[in-house]
């Protein structure tokens, strides 16, 4: 039994009755929010897992491609190839309200709307390696965009969902029983104060009577 | 407007400049560091780093783990994959559920 030590009175008994209302609406409403919170998580976090496992393998597929590139080609003709993309990424992030967890959404944009933009090279002096491994990375980048925003998100809602499951198990396991004995211990106090106020009132009264009637002398 | 890096050994990541991301070749820890504070600071939304670099420089990574921006994203490099990326989705189910309940 966990008893707060506190005053036995009445004020109190009031005081701690109102807390405890307080804390049992409280454990319910995190206690809704750990559970929704942990439905999206798990929703987001399945779409990761099976994102990573895309996205990881579209790069192995490019990095291959791009091994033949350059294995094909001089490193300076490759460097030169590259050094200067035509095309430029640019993002416009929102932030998305989930259960008070600010996860951020991002929207992509490109300098040119042109598809072809991705090949900062003229076609003469490059194998067509380097196209096939600049093409494939191109299909795998919206997937990579998603992948860091989804990733993102859950790692942010898996800090928010442990900090709010230590939460709900300290409102349940700590502070409401801790409530509730101490209300128990009070109103025990404060039945016993009365009782013990009615005994003495009742020897008074005896005493009192015995002292104008005399009973006890009558009686032998 | 926000801009998307990515961090690693030269051949790794040189293709996604053509793609229009801003690249850092890199391949030391101290440097990698540097590299990571100052993109960090700067108005990048998203880095991808290669999983090797990411290995060597864990704490600093650990750094912006709670902070919404920027994402630090794990990609496997030319030398393959280690599961590094895979392994911190585990842990952040792990975080949440207790245990890795999707695996």
């Amino acid at each position: 039994m966990a008893v707060m030590s506190v005053n036995p009175t009445r004020m109190e008994l009031t005081n701690l009755k109102r807390k405890l209302v307080t804390a049992r609406r409280g454990h319910k409403l995190l206690k809704d929010k750990r559970d929704e919170l942990m439905r999206r998580f798990l929703e987001l976090v399945r779409e990761n897992k099976r994102l990573r496992a895309e996205v990881e393998a579209g790069i192995k597929q490019a990095n291959v491609k791009m091994s033949l590139a350059r294995s094909s080609m001089s490193d300076e003709v490759l460097n030169v190839a590259l050094e200067l993309p035509a095309q430029e990424m640019s993002l416009e992030i929102t932030e998305k309200n989930v259960m008070s967890v600010m996860i951020p959404q991002f929207d992509v944009s490109f300098k040119t709307a042109d598809e072809s933009g991705i090949y900062s090279y003229g076609y003469a002096f490059t194998s067509a390696d380097l196209d096939d491994a600049v093409k494939s990375l191109s299909e795998i980048m919206p997937k990579m965009i998603r992948l860091a925003e989804v990733e993102k998100s859950c790692s942010l809602m898996a800090s928010e969902i442990e900090k709010t499951r230590r939460r709900v198990n300290a409102l349940e396991h700590v502070m409401i029983p801790q409530y509730e004995d101490t209300i128990k211990y009070i109103a025990m106090k404060l039945d016993e104060n009365e009782r013990s106020a009615t005994t003495r009132l009742m020897k008074v009264k005896d005493m009192m009577l015995e002292q104008s009637h005399h009973y006890s002398e009558r009686a032998n | 407007m926000y801009k998307i890096a990515a961090v690693g050994d030269k051949d790794s990541i040189y293709g996604f400049a053509s793609l229009g991301l801003d690249v850092f070749p890199v391949t030391q820890a101290h440097e990698a560091k540097l590299t990571m504070k100052k993109l960090a600071d700067s108005d990048y939304a998203v880095i991808y780093i290669t999983e090797k670099l990411l290995s060597l420089i864990p704490e600093e990574i650990e750094k912006y783990k709670d902070s919404p921006l920027p994402c630090i994203i794990p990609i496997p490099g030319v030398n393959g994959n280690t599961g590094i990326g895979m392994k911190n989705v585990s842990r952040s189910v792990e975080q949440a559920v207790g245990s890795d309940i999707i695996s």
